[in-house]
């Protein structure tokens, strides 16, 4: 699909009713669109319900308005075309590392026989650097392993979107590390379309073409689309000689610490269909939107 | 110092066993004539009373029996005298059958309570009221409606058997972990399927301890059903053995009935390991 709104978020909004009568909103009115082939992080505090998108766009959750349009078509419920990589793996314990992926390689292509389901489980175990621990139980595994697995498990659907949720925030720096290069390799080698939630800015940096703010919860809203203006053959390591490295991850980070915490008040007329696209660079750099977006200098102060 | 805690017990263990043995056979030995007992107190009180042994057995007389009956476990002289073996074998084939009857009911059931909160509230209800009542209590219940001792002997095994399934089944099913059933639901698996490849095998540990709990509480029952019903069954055989006031006979039934517990209680703690997964 050349479409740009190959994902499609239409004015979702997710509210809870309250014990004590009234309802809480973790959000409303939320718009976000994603062509295809792209890599698309959201980044904000914890509670601002990150979780509850990507919940809604895997069809785990229901929004209480709104539609997720994918492809063309309105997504009710979950589906194979979508594979979610959870924070906590999620592996089932009780199988093999080849049974976790065989399971959902044969519940894809339900006609396929036992041979044809672990050849096509091989490949994956392969490309996530996993031959040889076929025969292993997740608990004979350490984190990233577990993780890994997890990973071969989405991409052995061939699925048109992943979706992860904070996949690597439970692994150490180094282990992190290597992951997010298998990520980014992948996903670069198949033209994955891939929606990612994340603590960690430098993550966000190194994979990710848009970077989606979300200010505070309750009643959070999509502030600002961040541009990574880094080049698409950027590596982890290099990544802070970049020229545009500290303008961007300043701009993340100013968001983060301050604008989102303020941003709805200062920001009355936000307009949610609207939101502003940005591209930090040197000087701050406003691309549409430039009438509601506040240059970063004012915005700190 | 040096040798493993295991070896160290079983030394424990075998010291208290001959302690014990060796206390039972002081208190139970020949004390001579009992001058004091009236001829007619003597015969009331067994053959044993008035040459001054104690009416209690030693443990040589347990024994001696014990051989007796480990050699020929299955006589049968008609219905008052058949060996141990086919006694124990009545009771564990009412366990058996009444067990696997209660499986049967309880693990589908169980199934449909977990996963339906409807159901759940629904039946609640019911198992509260149900679940308290002594097996025995249906006993008369039984015997009225199916007329056979046998099979309602069964059906009281049933009964017992059936609570500690049916409840921790619907536990073990309603507490399987949402990111388990988040994976099938997102590879989209039929309910049939996902009941079979995730729920069961998530819940078979708590499943398999509920019917560790039943087998133990079957066998418990069976012993007090039979004494009630008669006829065969290691039940039968403690009940008519006191009626014969064979003490010996009785002490050896209690100790196959421990025997035989344990052996039930070790084959299902087998299947428990054998379904437990580490996390
Ligand atoms: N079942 C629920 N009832 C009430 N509030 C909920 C429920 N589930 C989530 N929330 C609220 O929704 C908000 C967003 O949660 P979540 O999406 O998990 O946030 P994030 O992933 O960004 O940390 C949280 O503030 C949480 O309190
Ligand atoms: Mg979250």
């Amino acid at each position: 699909m050349s479409s740009n709104k190959f994902i499609s978020i239409e004015g979702i909004a997710k509210r809870y009713p309250q014990p004590s009568g009234g309802t809480t909103t973790t959000f409303e009115d939320l718009w976000l669109s994603m062509p295809s082939g792209e890599f698309g992080c959201i980044i904000g505090h914890s509670g601002c319900g990150k979780t509850t998108v990507l919940n809604i766009l895997a069809g785990l959750d229901e929004p209480s308005d709104g539609t997720v349009i994918v492809d063309g078509q309105a997504i009710s419920g979950t589906s194979l075309d979508r594979a979610v990589i959870f924070q906590s793996h999620a592996l089932l314990p009780w199988m093999t590392v080849m049974g976790n992926i065989a399971y959902a390689v044969s519940s894809k292509w339900r006609k396929w026989d036992n041979a044809k389901v672990r050849a096509h489980a091989q490949i994956y175990i392969d490309k996530v650097g996993l031959t040889g621990s076929e025969h292993k139980r997740p608990s004979e595994l350490s984190g990233g392993m577990k993780q890994r697995v997890g990973i071969a498990r989405a991409l052995s659907i061939t699925p048109k979107i992943m979706l992860m949720d904070e996949p690597f925030s439970a692994l150490d720096a180094l282990t992190r590390g290597t992951l997010q290069d298998e990520v980014r390799r992948v996903t670069l080698e198949t033209g994955q379309t891939t929606f990612m939630i994340t603590h960690d800015v430098d993550e966000a940096m190194y994979l990710a073409d848009k970077i989606f703010l979300m200010t505070n919860g309750p009643g959070a809203v999509l502030a600002e689309i961040v541009e990574n203006p880094l080049p698409k053959d950027r590596s982890r390591i290099d990544l802070h000689k970049h020229p545009q490295y500290y303008a961007l991850r300043n701009h993340i980070i100013d968001f983060l610490v301050t604008r989102s915490k303020t941003f709805t008040s200062i920001t009355p007329n936000h307009d949610p269909r609207n939101v502003p696209v940005v591209r930090p660079a040197f000087t701050e750099a406003v691309v549409t939107g430039a009438s509601v977006m506040p240059s970063l200098a004012s915005a700190t102060r | 110092m040096i040798t493993s805690l295991r070896v160290r017990a079983a030394v424990v263990s075998i010291a208290i066993f001959l302690a014990f043995i060796g206390v039972w056979h002081l208190a139970t030995r020949s004390t001579g004539t009992a001058a004091t007992m009236s001829p007619e107190y003597a015969k009331l009180m067994g053959l044993t009373a008035n040459t001054g042994k104690s009416a209690m057995p030693g443990p040589l007389d347990v024994g001696a029996k014990l051989w007796e009956h480990l050699k020929q476990p299955f006589y049968d002289n008609g219905p008052n005298d058949k060996g141990l073996g086919i006694q124990l074998g009545y009771s564990v084939g009412r366990v058996g059958l009444g067990y696997l009857i209660a499986v049967i009911v309880a693990i589908p059931l169980g199934f449909l309570i977990g996963m339906s909160p409807l159901m759940n509230k629904a039946l609640d209800p019911f198992i509260q009221v149900l679940k308290p009542i002594s097996p025995l209590a249906w006993m008369p219940l039984a015997l009225y409606t199916i007329k056979d001792s046998s099979l309602s002997a069964i059906f009281v095994i049933f009964i017992c058997s059936v609570w500690p399934m049916l409840l921790n089944t619907a536990f073990g099913v309603a507490a399987v972990r949402k990111e388990w059933i988040n994976v099938a639901r997102t590879l989209e698996v039929g309910t049939f399927r996902r009941a079979f490849t995730v729920i069961l095998p998530a819940a078979a540990p708590t499943i398999l301890t509920g019917m560790r709990i039943s087998i133990g509480i079957a066998w418990l029952v069976i012993v007090a059903a039979e004494m009630l019903v008669g006829g065969t069954g290691i039940g039968y055989f403690v009940w008519n053995e006191w009626n014969n006031l064979s003490i010996t006979n009785v002490i050896i039934a209690i100790l196959m009935i421990g025997l035989v517990g344990m052996l039930l209680d070790q084959i299902l703690a087998r299947f428990t390991r054998m379904v437990t997964f580490p996390e």
